[in-house]
């Protein structure tokens, strides 16, 4: 940068006009980058904003899937799970376990007999400080492909517009397939009897250096028992949590864990498509649930589950909704938590 | 006016310029990546935490040959508010440097998610599973990152005031490549 010739006495304008014009280039180029030029980007604020209920969050709570109860147990891995992945837990061994059934409502006053997706979040951790966390849902696959679309989906089923549905719909057609699954699927009347499916895509890396794109589901070793959805509305807002307590005094549940490779030409990147049926299916283990504590102060309450806390041998794949989960529920984490003193620890169950 | 011409040692001027380009990035992928759902949130987020450890680490050298070697003189005829400003805001500085990968490391442990660098480095947790911690460690990092950005800006205008207003040497001391100029 060389500067003008210009005797010391006069005032050199030149100089101080060229440094203030550095300064702004580099903080308009950070507000840019901060999003506050561009407010149609889609933000995690923004994201986690639109989930809210009409009423507005309940303070201290998850931003999603409010609804949950704790439970503690173990993962028994059988050995065959590293033929795909080095991730510790899939050495033959027992491994903790810590979750929480939950329910895919941001509304911590809805009855559980209204919300149609159940779900489990879940940490397997392996001796060296290395963890596993994922959260599933009980659906076989997600109501929209992208992120975007999941925000259009919040948006348009909070919207007052009488047709805000009828158009995301109509632009969005693989909603369709997810509300014929809605409308026939069974109902069952616990959380035992669920299974609970990633949805989203992994990579999974082997000792050997073998990738495979992956999904995985928890199968239920309860049989399910299909009850229909009038029969649940008489039941209690709270039955699922109820239930399970109730069910776990007589004895462990269980679910095995199945590990779905693809293969090339599947949908990756899309957890609205479902893979084909006969695709390679691998028994990796077998998850026991041993006890249930309410939320409140129950051992899952101070877990982040990021589907994207991952350990060796494990890694995100296209599918774009890992990181867009990941920054969400750190909003969400990021919110709840410092709102702690909203949601007291002695409380029981999760009515406030 | 005054023309200094004493300089930075060699090692000090190439800590500075690598710890500004450092720096420098920190702020746009954090404020960046807080901004965003998209895929390059994940990378993002590994990146700033990678940095952050290579600031962390970088710094504590830094002090450590500053504290060694020291710093040549300000020109004497430096109106005395500016030298004020100038001692203070190295002080600030080096206090942020350090403080602000040490906060950003807190926040994560005090969150409970595993502090993972690129490689599979795992770094112990530094405190235990805390919300109010983590709400206080959360707003210390987020608030002081915009002092940190405003102070930076300020160093900037300031070095380019020495170098093209005033040409009294304060810039050419930190200077990656020595100038012949007049």
């Amino acid at each position: 940068m060389s500067s003008p010739n210009q005797p010391p006495a006069r005032v050199a304008l030149g100089p101080l006009i060229f440094i203030a014009l550095v300064v702004a280039a580099i903080a308009a180029a950070f507000a840019y980058t901060a999003g506050w030029l561009s407010p149609q980007r889609l933000t995690p604020n923004k994201v986690v904003a639109a989930f809210a209920p009409p009423g507005g969050p309940a303070l201290g709570h998850r931003r999603n899937h409010v609804k949950g109860i704790c439970f503690t147990g173990f993962f028994e891995a059988n050995g065959a799970g590293s033929g795909l992945s080095e991730a510790p837990m899939f050495r033959t061994g027992q491994y903790p376990a810590i979750g929480r059934f939950n329910l895919a409502t941001s509304d911590i006053k809805a009855a559980d007999a209204t919300v149609r997706i159940r779900g489990m979040a879940l940490q397997i951790a392996a001796p060296g400080g290395q963890v596993w966390r994922t959260a599933m849902i009980d659906s076989p696959f997600f109501p929209v492909s992208t992120p975007r679309a999941l925000y259009g989906l919040v948006v348009a089923s909070g919207s007052k517009e009488p047709d805000a549905m009828k158009t995301f719909a109509g632009a969005h057609p693989e909603l369709g397939h997810f509300g014929a699954w809605a409308q026939s699927a069974p109902w069952t009347g616990s959380y035992a009897e669920e299974p609970y499916n990633s949805l989203n895509s992994f990579v999974f890396t082997s000792a050997t250096g073998a990738t495979s794109v992956v999904r995985w589901s928890f199968l239920p070793a309860t049989q399910p028992v299909a009850i229909p959805p009038d029969e649940l509305a008489k039941q209690p807002p709270d039955f699922l949590e109820q239930e399970i307590t109730q069910r776990i005094k007589s004895g462990p549940l269980h679910w095995t864990l199945v590990i779905h490779v693809a293969e090339s030409g599947d949908k990756t990147s899309d957890p609205s498509q479902e893979w084909p049926q006969n695709r390679r299916a691998v028994e990796v283990g077998k998850l026991t649930v041993q006890d249930i504590e309410p939320e409140a102060n129950g051992p899952c309450r101070d877990i982040n589950f990021d589907p994207t806390v991952l350990p060796t041998g494990m890694g995100t794949s296209d599918d774009p909704f890992p990181a867009a989960r990941s920054s969400a529920y750190r909003r969400s984490y990021d919110l709840r938590t410092a709102e702690a003193a909203d949601y007291p620890a002695t409380a029981s169950g999760a009515t406030p | 006016m005054i023309r200094i011409t004493q300089r930075f040692k060699p090692v000090q001027r190439a800590l500075h310029w690598l710890m500004a380009a450092c720096i420098l990035a920190m702020f746009f992928i954090g404020v960046g990546m807080v901004s965003t759902i998209a895929p390059k949130y994940l990378p993002l987020i590994a990146t700033h935490k990678w940095l952050g450890s290579i600031i962390l680490v970088l710094a504590v050298v830094r002090l450590a040959v500053r504290w060694h070697y020291g710093a040549p003189p300000l020109p004497a005829d430096l109106p005395a508010p500016m030298k004020l400003a100038a001692e203070l805001s190295h002080y600030v500085l080096y206090f942020l440097m350090i403080v602000m990968p040490l906060l950003g490391w807190g926040m994560l442990s005090a969150a409970n998610y595993p502090v993972v660098l690129a490689g599979g480095v795992h770094l112990p947790m530094l405190l235990p599973q805390s919300d109010s911690l983590h709400t206080t460690l959360w707003n210390a990092h987020f608030y002081l990152a915009f002092l940190f950005f405003a102070i930076v800006l300020l160093h900037l205008a300031a070095a380019l005031f020495h170098a093209l207003v005033r040409h009294d040497g304060v810039f050419e001391a930190m200077a990656p490549v020595s100038r012949r100029d007049s």
